[in-house]
């Protein structure tokens, strides 16, 4: 198992890289010229020349993604932003834990509101609370995390005055951009875990349990909970990647100062080195969450886990993707 | 009243539907039978004739959602099953009554260790600790011969027979008095069949456990049981000694199960089926329900509640022209 972990990790380190060189290239045909907007449309050519020599937009290709490469993985150097003048690192550390605490929780909320639902609404298949579940949660996924948003904005900060609109601080901070842009992640949790929940339901042994003498309640917990939680994990995992590329959406609509936020401005002002390092940092997290997501599939399933101790093979891991 | 007295199990005038959308399945409809302790009754039919759903209504693990028991009532020791409330069913499954599923494949836990599943049985109905039910489990599984040391593989490690034994392990894992056998070695092929069976017949010289064996393999019958009761559509055509049933067999189906099987006294070419399909369980035809495939059909055979026939003391038969089939077998 141990091995299987720093394999993946290895492959989480070739992942990066290759996200680093991708955005590199993607940033360095892209049109626009950055020394042109930030000095505005009063500046002569000299001085937008010398200002490309300042950024180091000069240069070939090859010579420059050397450079960029170098910088970011052996001096673990960011480099500097254009448009703030701070180091991008230092923003990155002060900013992260504000995309961390908004995404987790939102996962979260997501999760322990909408995996109950969901087990709630199969338990009780087509019955009144089984329709109120279903109804809610096509309501939910259907309606954007942004629209709803601000609709809370305006009934519960504008009107009722119970909650801050925007900015950070105590926990009162974060419960409307936590509900208001998690809620679609909620109900499909709670549509997939109704129907994995159905599924398993009618498994044979299913009926071996109930025919062992078990109470229902056990039966739900230990034999229908572990295997109808496969495909809901392997949802979360994916969910969490989207949360944290709509962390971009949470952080605009409520001002928070987090990732998103800093990317958004960055990508408008063609700040070149924090859209890079930014990018760098979603695709290692994005890897480490996969890993984390076929971690907890290996713990509830032996058939997974078995695969992994045995070392692996390529053909087993190429299978496991195409199910993730 | 002596006769009742020795009645372990009755079934009286079950009838089981499925609901799907809109369709009504019909998959029993009256089936009455009994079995005393220590015998072994076959329940013989073609897939689909509703010997599953009678056995898991005996056990009460219908599918909630789409089973209905519409009428009937089972009675093991003159206790009522089907009133029971469920609380009192559960220190009954497993315990009293117990069952060896049809597909050993899909019938375990895929993400418990064998020897969990085992154990938590034993546990369920007996008051020990963790470490004896573990212990027990393990004797268990040499009892249906697989190492102890297994305990702990999961059931994908294990072959077809060897799930099946555990299976069989869990059925038997707290001497059920009963133990419903769902075709238990269909899914087998026929040397761990014939271990299977042997294992079965040793436990229920052992222990003194009925059984309720349900197949469609003749010759599994022919092995085990004391008494058969053939199925079809859901009803029991014909019921008697397995030498009735062998020897005399009196319905038209029974007859025709019987001319389908191979005989390796004699040269034959072709065996001779039975034509047709069973019915559509959500459009039984009038009358008899074999009479779209029988050969002795007449006119009465196409509506009305079929009369139920005593051939011999014993031996039922649910044809309104029995007689005239004997005569021709």
């Amino acid at each position: 198992m141990g091995r299987y972990i720093i394999k993946r990790l290895v492959m989480t380190l070739v992942v990066v890289i290759i996200a680093a060189w991708l955005i590199f290239t993607i940033m360095f045909f892209v049109p626009g010229d950055p020394a042109r907007i930030m000095l505005g449309s009063n500046a002569t050519y000299e001085e937008i020349l010398a200002k490309r020599e300042q950024l180091g937009l000069t240069g070939s290709y090859i010579s420059r993604l050397a450079k960029y490469m170098y910088n970011c993985f052996i001096r673990l150097d960011f480099g500097t932003s254009w448009t703030y003048e701070t180091p991008v690192f230092e923003q990155l550390v002060s900013r992260l834990p504000y995309t961390l605490i908004v995404t987790v929780s939102q996962m979260i909320f997501s999760l322990i509101i909408g995996v109950p639902l969901g087990i709630y609404a199969a338990l009780h298949q087509n019955r009144w609370g089984d329709k109120l579940v279903t109804v809610f949660s096509m309501l939910g996924f259907s309606i954007p995390g942004f629209w709803l948003s601000l609709e809370m904005v305006i009934l519960f900060s504008l009107r009722l005055g119970w909650l801050p609109a925007y900015g950070t601080g105590g926990i009162e901070y974060y419960i409307l951009p936590v509900i208001g842009m998690s809620l679609g992640t909620l109900c499909q949790n709670a549509r997939q875990t109704r129907s994995s929940v159905l599924e398993v339901m009618r498994a044979d042994y299913v009926t071996t349990a109930r025919a062992k003498g078990l109470s229902s309640n056990k039966v739900t917990l230990k034999h229908i909970m572990p295997n109808a939680m496969l495909p809901i994990i392997t949802m979360v995992g994916g969910s969490l990647g989207g949360l944290i590329a709509g962390s971009a959406i949470t952080e605009q609509t409520f001002s928070i100062p987090g990732i998103g936020l800093y990317m958004l401005t960055a990508m408008n002002n063609r700040d070149y080195p924090v859209v890079e390092a930014i990018t760098i940092l979603l695709a290692a997290i994005t890897s480490i969450c996969m890993l984390l997501t076929d971690l907890c599939y290996a713990a509830i399933d032996p058939r997974i886990k078995a695969q992994y101790v045995q070392g692996g093979s390529k053909k087993v891991r190429r299978g496991r993707k195409k199910n993730g | 009243m002596k006769n009742q007295e020795k009645e372990f199990l009755s079934v009286k005038d079950l009838v089981v539907e499925y609901t799907s959308e809109d369709t009504v399945i019909h998959a029993v409809n009256g089936v009455s039978f009994s079995l005393e302790k220590g015998h072994v009754l076959g329940l013989v039919g073609e897939t689909g004739a509703g010997k599953t759903t009678i056995a898991k209504s005996i056990l009460r693990v219908l599918p909630d959602m789409s089973a209905r028991v519409v009428g009937g009532e089972i009675r093991l020791e003159s206790e009522e099953l089907l009133t029971k409330p469920e609380k009192e069913m559960e220190k009954i499954r497993g315990k009293k009554i117990s069952m060896i599923f049809q597909d050993p494949m899909t019938a375990l836990n895929p993400t418990q260790t064998i020897g969990a599943q085992i154990a938590e049985v034993i546990s369920t109905h007996n008051k020990i600790s963790k470490a004896e039910a573990q212990t027990r489990a393990m004797q268990m599984l040499e009892m249906v011969g697989i190492k102890a040391d297994r305990y702990q593989d999961y059931p994908f490690q294990l072959s077809g027979g060897m799930k099946q034994r555990v299976v069989i392990a869990i059925a038997l894992a707290c001497d059920p008095e009963l133990l419903l056998a769902d075709e238990p070695t269909t899914a087998l092929d026929v040397t761990i069949q014939a271990q299977v069976l042997d294992m079965i017949r040793n436990l229920k010289k052992e222990m003194g456990t009925s059984l309720i064996l349900i197949t469609h393999d003749l010759g599994v019958v022919g092995e085990m049981c004391d008494e058969v009761a053939v199925v079809y559509a859901g009803q029991i055509i014909e019921s008697g000694t397995k030498w009735d049933i062998f020897d005399h067999p009196s319905h038209p189906y029974t007859v025709g199960l019987f001319h389908a099987l191979p005989d390796i006294s004699k040269k034959t070419d072709r065996l001779s089926p039975i034509e047709g399909l069973p019915p559509d369980p959500s459009a039984l035809p009038d009358g008899c329900s074999f009479h779209p495939r029988c050969p002795y059909a007449e006119d009465k055979c196409r509506q009305g509640e079929m009369p139920t026939v005593e051939v011999s003391a014993g031996h039922f038969c649910k044809c309104c022209r029995c007689g005239i089939v004997n005569e021709e077998v």
